[in-house]
Parts: C-alpha cells; structure tokens; sequence
C-alpha cells in the first residue's frame, strides 16, 4: 500500500515546471495559431475553426495521414513478429548473449539523420551496396528517387533495420524472465512448441511487448528525419508522411495557422490511438 | 502405474569428469515398488533433485539406465515417459482457466473431449477445486495454485509416477499441514507411485511408507520412517532425522568391545569385523537417561532446552557433548550428572556406517 | 540448435551491412567513390577523418552535441529520481493523471513543437545555446526517466526506506547513500536512454541552433545537401557519430535485457 502524502507533490514539482515549460507553452502556442490569421507584421486576426476545417477537409492532409497510417501499419506487422521470432531464436545465456545484444542495440543509438543518409548511402543505384546489388547483381531496376514502391520498400526496411531492436530486446528479457519449470513442466505435460509458445511465451512476455508495440506505434507515428534525410518525401509525395508534410506546411510555406491545425489533430490522432492501443491490450487484465 | 529401477546410475554436469568430486550422483542403485508413496531425502545440494530430473528425463545421466516395468526408457523424453512433475513454485498456465489448466496434459495427447470433462471433474472434486474451475489459474492463492499443479500430474490416468520436487516451499506453514495429509489421501486414492523430493525431515517422514536418504550423490539408507529412525545405517541419517539428532561419540574398539572415556558401553549386540582402533558410537537423545547418582558415564550439564513436552538436556562427557531428552524434572546447568545409555539403541559406527548387529531374539 | 542460431545471426549481418558500408565509404578517396563500385576501399584515406579533425566547423559540432546531450542527461536523471520516488512509494491527489500527462508528452511529435520551441527559446533569450537544447529534448526524456526509474524504485521493497528511516537516517540521507546504491542499475539505464534520444535526435537541436551550439548532425545535413561527390566525408562523420552510443552501450550491456524492459517484467 503506497503513503497518502500531498507533500509528495514538491519531489514532483521540477519535472512539473521543466516538462510545463517545454509542453505547455509552446502547446498554447500552437493553440494560439490554429485559431488566428496572420499576414505578417505580428498582426493577427480572429479565425475561429476555420484552418481545422480546412485541414479536416483537406484531400493533401488525406493522404498523408493515409500514407503515414499504411507505414505505422506495415511497420508494427513486421516488426513485432519478426522481433519475437528473433528473440525466440536468441541464445538464453552463454558468451553470445552479450555480443548480440550490443549488436542488435547498435543502430538504436545511431542520430537519425546519419541513419537516413547511411542508408542513402547504402542504396545509391550504382555505387552503394545495396543498389548496386539490386541493380547490376540481380538485374532488377531499383532507384527510389524515382520509382515510389522502391522509395517505399526502402523506408520499410529502413526502419526495420533501425527499430526492429527494440522490440528483440524487449521480448528478449520478457523471455528470460520466464523460470526454467515452467518449460519443464510444459515437457512433461506433452505441450508442443506452439502450446509453449501461446501459453507460457506469449503472456509472460504480454507486458514488454505492450511497451514495445505502443513505443514502436508512437515513434513511427511521429516518424520524420530519416525518412526526410532519405527520400524527402519523394519521388513526388508518394513518401510525404505526415510529420514530413507538417513540417513542410509549417517552416517550407509558412502557412502558421494551418500547419497548427494539423499539429493539434495530429497530436490528437497519436493520443488517441495509444490510448486505445494500451486499453485494448491491457483489457484482460482488469476483468475477472 | 509401473515398478522404476535405476541401474548402474551416475550423473555429472561437467562434460568430461575425472573424479568422483565431478559427480553429481555417485552410482545409484535402486528400485521404486509400483504404487509405493517414496520421499527422497537429503540436504540441499545432495543430488537428489538431480536424480528426479533425470527419472522424468528432463535430464539424461551420464551413466546408467532407468527402466520403467523392465522397459528401457533413458533416452525417452518426458512426453513419453508418461510422468508427472510438481515443481518447487507452482507452475501454472496464467492465461487458463483452472479447468482449461487440468485438461492441458490430456488435450496435447488428444483425449476426447468428455473423457477430458470426466477425468477433469474427477480431481477437481478430489482437489477440492471444483468451485474454480471458471476461474482465472492467475487470480488463485499460491497454495491453490500448487494444488492445480499437483492436478495436472494426477490428471492423467496412465502416469507412472507423480514427483514432487520440495512442493510445499512458497506454501504458507498454516496451509502446509492441510496439503501435505491432501497428499497423502490422494495417495491412497490414485494409487500411483509418488516420489517426494524434500530436505524437511517431517516432510518426508509424514509422507512415505519409504525414505531413501540421500547425501552427496549417494543413497546413504532406505527404510521405513521407523527404520530410519531406529537404526540408522549411517551416522548421517541419524544425524539428519531426529530432533535433536542421534548423538555420535568417539570411542575405542578393543577386542569387540567399544570404550568411551575409559568406560566400556554395552552395545546392542556383537561388532562385526571391526578392527581394533577408533570408530563411533550412537545412541538417540530419547534412549539417553539423565540421573543424579546412578550408573553410566560422568558427564556436566552445559544446558537445558524447554522445548514444550519435554526438555533437552546438553551434558559434556569427556569433551564430547551429548544430547539427552527427558520428562519431569531436569537438573540445572552445571551439575554432575550420569549419562545411562539404553542397550538395545546403542549401536556402533565405523567409518560411518553401522557396525554393530541386533542381538539375537531382540 | 544450428538452425535456430541462425536467425540471429542473419539478423545481426543484416543489421551490419549498411554499418559497414558507411564505414568502408569513409575511407575511399572520391575518385574512387564516383568511379563505380569497390566493396573494399581500393586505396584507403584518412583525408576525410583528417579533415573532420582539423576543421573546426565539424569537430565543435561534436563536441556541442556531446555538451547538450551531457547537460540533458544529467537535468533528466536529477529531476526525475525525486519525481519518480513519489510516484513509486506515495500516492497523492491527482498522481495518476499526472503520470499519464507525463507520458503524452513522449507522444507528442517533434514537428509540432519545432516552431513554436524556437520562438519559446528565442523569447527567453537562449536560442543556439546549449543548455537549450538540453532543456528542450527534457520534454520527452523527463518522462521517460520517470518511467524508468519509478519501475526499477518499485522494484525495492519499502521496507528499505523503513529500515532507514528507524536506523536514525534523514531523509537526504537515506535517499543517496541507501536508495540511490539500491536502483543503481536503474539509474544507469535512465541515464542510457536519455542519452540515447538526445543523442539520435536532431530535428530539435537543429531548430534550436544556428552557430554556436550546432550539433554534428545538422552540420551534416549542410554536406548531405551541398553535392554528391563529399560522400567520403558524409560517411566519416556518421561513422564518428555511431561510435559514442557504441561506448555507451558497451558499459550498459549486462544491465540492457533488463532495462529494455524498464524494470517492469
């Protein structure tokens, strides 16, 4: 049983003001620009709902949250499962543990744009592995500056190189968490790997996997400087998400009030869907 | 249901092992009776849950065989072997049902579904579950847990052996009691052979008709909780069983006869084929009379233990410290006592094992 | 088991190429680059890593990034480890929405702060300053910390504190020479994650400077878009950016399969 004790409040208080200042005042305003007009000059003119109208309603606005809920959904089915099966697969102690830890971690710690121009880098047509591999190894034309479903296959694997980790190592110590009895008992009980899986893997590992499919939802939601850094959003739009074309609004036209809008419904979209995300998988818990 | 026999068994962990130091089992040689309520006994470390890994298979022993009814089941896994293990933390399904837990082992072997209903109904009711069977196995107590766990072993119809391995450990004292006689009444319904592996001395003494003590990788003695308690073969099981343990002192052989700080004590019967030389001599706290003048061997009292019904009195003799348990009135520490030791428990030890034989018509 | 051991290391060499490529890049000359493709370097150069070295433009961009990314770790793991004790041992009005608020912020996207950060940071008159930086990539890694730490603390059992508190400790007392020792491990894996997103973050930082406090990655960005023919030196920077998170998780590594699940399995 924790302490009733209001006083509680001052150990909390620093990360209130300094998580207040960083959140609250530049949310107000952004608030602020998404009911206004402005024509330069600091002039600024009553606009009520209109820009969230005019995103709402918006077929560029459309696409890109088409576009970035199609990448958020390619990402979390490849990358959950493949994560899993390859934590399954993963030694449980021994010399290699540590080896692939760091390893696999690696490119987690990467800075995101370096990420995208590494992989700019690697899939040049003609001079980077990859695209050379592709192009003049296996004779198939690939150049993303040019072919949208190559712009898009390579942003997919782009991703599933740089986060695919964190759903490994999440699983990974969800994994050895379990005590060896439980897999002794399944042997004995005559269980098949699939039992041993759906029934002794999977919801030991039920809490760090929901950590793991909301953090990879949030950040792939939110996703920005390597698909930028990679694609800018070409060839054409065909890989503007949503950040990207935010950003693009808002610093590229200077178009204040809508891109801060969108902002707020964007940021409305991602709260919403954690939100369920987590009442949907932690649902099972609360009954019974 | 089926007579287990261990032949010729050695296990080691390590890949190449040298001496007898490598080895976790030591030999062992022994023959579990059909139907027979067993409990494996020993300290911590000792091999004995190393021996039941290896009759379950989840463990394959470096030497040796195990035959299940005369048929050669070493390299069987687990699955085919048709035991079943409890194990120290009760391990359950989280996501099931109690229902869905029990009927687990017999669904993997694809079991029709009513004789699934049947089997399932039949233990619940023996288990006194049958009113969570609709529950979540994750919301239950520990110790009902450990019953859902035991369920899963008695489940099946056709296993060989049911093996505990220290079940009671994460129990709550007050409940141990109440599922150890549970076990016990189980056993006599089901009529499986039953292993019990513990280090509790009342664990296993309340449990089996048979106690196999075990100490570093060895079977030291098997018998009857009586036995064992009686004539221990070994100075360690009399060591180990008993509260406070039999008393063991050093003394001297010399032409059959054993003397301890100058006195000669009479011994249950003759020595075998002991040498002249050092050996040991034990004799129970309960068979030790404690007097203020009588007979037997001079000794101090250093202290005296209440222990409820009755007390505990600890006496040095010739810097040997002995152990008497007495009735009534006790003397106080620091008095002169006589130790008096009872003839028919008082038996000799050489290199640790027993010695002496029963006289005859005793 | 052979098989199964393949799955990782398919993994890992799949996670290696593009690494090794950035790698090998960085030590061809551009002649060789715009010549065509070599899988190996054909005549290594050090040129790139010796111009990194000697122009100030690109080792202060290092060196700004370590100083923000140092100064955020630090603020983060401060102001959290009290935080996060309450929320651990104390339960208080409105402590849940409090931590849910928290939690939305990790939420929020980068892009939608990115304007009105640099008009925050420019008001208050710490625009292209380090400790702006800092400050700002605290939105997302004050949360995190929290999280962290709150599930290694609850992980302590209370009677801990109690002990303490009978032993005649004070407060502070009990908090750095008991408590602290106790969650070690916990503090190092805040202190790793927020490293590690200050670290890899770049839209913020580079929003928030200009000169002063420019990060390495954004003087990237300025090569990347200049032309096709300085790759060599585009890859020698980001092979030297790879290599602080490689130290980092190197001392972390014993305590990563347990941080990764924040203290919570």
């Amino acid at each position: 049983m924790k302490t009733q004790n209001q006083r509680a409040w001052f150990f909390v208080l620093p990360v209130l003001v300094l998580v207040a200042f960083n959140a609250l005042i530049p949310m107000m305003t952004v608030v602020n620009y998404s009911v206004q007009e402005t024509f330069g000059d600091n002039l600024f003119f009553w606009q009520g709902l209109d820009w969230f109208e005019q995103v709402l309603t918006s077929e560029r606005f459309h696409n890109a949250l088409g576009r970035q809920f199609l990448f958020t959904f390619l990402i979390l089915i490849i990358e959950v499962p493949l994560g899993i099966a390859i934590a399954l697969a993963m030694p449980k102690k021994g010399p290699w543990v540590p080896f692939c830890l760091v390893t696999m971690a690696l490119p987690m710690l990467i800075p995101w744009n370096v990420v995208g121009a590494m992989w700019n880098i690697f899939t040049l047509p003609d001079i980077g592995l990859l695209g050379y591999f592709m192009n003049h190894t296996l004779g198939i034309s690939y150049d993303m500056t040019q072919d949208p479903i190559a712009a898009w296959v390579t942003i997919i694997v782009m991703d599933v190189w740089h986060w695919t980790s964190l759903v490994v190592l999440l699983a990974y110590a969800g994994l050895v968490s379990i005590p060896n009895a439980y897999y002794q008992a399944a042997e004995i009980d005559g269980a098949s790997n699939w039992a041993i899986f759906r029934f002794i893997q999977l919801p030991k590992m039920k809490t760090v996997l929901t950590i793991a499919i909301l953090l990879r939802f949030m950040d792939s939601f939110n996703i920005y400087t390597e698909p930028f850094v990679l694609t800018g959003g070409g060839p054409g739009n065909s890989t503007t998400l949503l950040s990207i074309d935010l950003v693009k609004i808002a610093l590229g036209q200077f178009d204040l009030g809508p891109a801060a809008a969108m902002s707020l419904i964007y940021f409305a979209i991602t709260l919403f869907a954690s939100w369920l995300f987590y009442t949907l998988m932690t649902m099972n818990d609360n009954k019974s | 249901m089926a007579q287990i026999k261990l032949s010729n068994l050695r296990h080691s962990y390590s890949p190449n092992p040298s001496s007898d130091a490598d080895y976790a089992l030591k030999k062992i040689d022994l023959t579990w009776d059909d139907g027979g309520a067993y409990a494996l006994l020993g300290p911590s470390g000792c091999g004995k849950s190393t021996l039941l890994n290896i009759i379950s298979g989840l463990l394959v022993p470096s030497e040796g065989k195990i035959l299940f009814n005369d048929q050669d089941v070493t390299a069987l896994p687990p699955a085919q072997r048709n035991i079943a293990q409890v194990f120290q933390f009760p391990v359950i399904y989280d996501t099931m049902t109690v229902y869905d837990n029990l009927a687990f082992p017999l669904r993997n072997r694809g079991r029709d579904e009513d004789i699934v209903k049947r089997r399932v109904t039949a233990i619940a009711e023996m288990l006194e579950v049958t009113d969570m069977l609709t529950t979540r196995a994750a919301n239950l107590s520990p110790d009902n847990k450990q019953k859902i766990s035991m369920g899963r072993g008695l489940v099946r119809e056709d296993v060989n052996v049911v093996m505990f391995d220290e079940p009671l450990t994460v129990i709550d004292p007050h409940l141990k009691w109440k599922l150890r006689s549970k076990l016990k009444e189980l056993h006599q319904r089901v009529k499986a052979t039953m292993i019990y592996v513990t280090h509790d001395q009342t664990e296993a003494l309340t449990f089996a008709d048979q106690v196999v003590v075990m100490q570093d990788g060895e079977v030291v003695q098997i018998g009857t909780p009586v036995e064992l308690f009686e004539r221990p073969a070994h100075t360690f099981v009399g060591h180990f069983i008993g509260s406070p343990g039999m008393n063991v002192l050093p003394c001297e052989v010399q032409g059959g006869g054993a003397f301890f700080a100058g006195e000669q004590l009479a011994l249950e019967g003759p020595a075998k084929g002991v040498a002249d030389g050092s050996a040991e001599v034990g004799i129970r706290p309960e068979f030790v009379s404690v007097s203020q003048n009588g007979n037997g061997v001079a000794a101090h009292v250093r202290k005296v233990a209440d222990v409820g019904r009755h007390k505990v009195v600890e006496a040095i003799a010739n810097g040997s410290r002995i152990h008497a348990i007495m009735g009534g009135e006790a003397p106080n520490a620091g008095d002169a006592v006589k130790l008096e030791f009872k003839q028919s428990q008082t038996r000799l030890y050489k290199d640790g094992w027993l010695a002496s034989t029963q006289a005859e018509g005793v | 088991m052979r098989a199964k051991s393949l799955v990782p290391a398919l993994y890992i060499l799949f996670l290696m190429l593009p690494i090794y490529w950035l790698v090998a890049m960085s030590f061809k000359t551009t002649n060789e680059i715009l010549a065509g493709f070599s899988l190996f370097p054909q005549t290594w150069t050090f040129d790139n890593y010796i111009e990194i070295f000697t122009d100030p433009t690109w080792y202060w961009g290092y060196i700004n990034s370590i100083i923000y990314v140092t100064m955020n770790t630090v603020i983060s793991v401060m102001v959290a480890l009290p935080a996060a004790y309450a929320f651990s041992r104390y339960s208080f009005i409105g402590d849940k929405q409090l931590f849910f608020w928290l939690l939305t912020n990790r939420m929020a996207p980068a892009a939608v702060f990115a304007l009105p950060f640099f008009q925050l940071y420019s008001a208050v008159g710490l625009f292209d300053t380090h400790i702006a930086v800092a400050l700002a990539h605290c939105l997302f890694n004050v949360p995190l910390a929290v999280w962290i730490l709150e599930g290694f603390m609850s992980g302590v059992p209370k009677e801990l504190d109690e002990t303490a508190y009978v032993d005649g400790y004070s407060f502070p007392r009990f908090f750095v020479t008991i408590f602290l020792p106790a969650i070690k491990s916990g503090v190092g894996v805040a202190a790793f994650f927020c490293f590690m997103f200050s670290w890899v973050e770049l839209l913020l930082a580079k929003t928030l400077t200009a000169v002063a406090a420019k990060p390495i990655a954004a003087v990237m960005t300025r090569t990347a878009s200049s032309a096709g023919y300085e790759l060599g030196l585009l890859a020698a920077a980001g092979t030297l950016t790879i290599i602080p998170g490689a130290i980092v998780i190197y001392f972390v590594r014993n305590y990563i399969a347990k941080g990764f699940a924040l203290g919570r399995v």
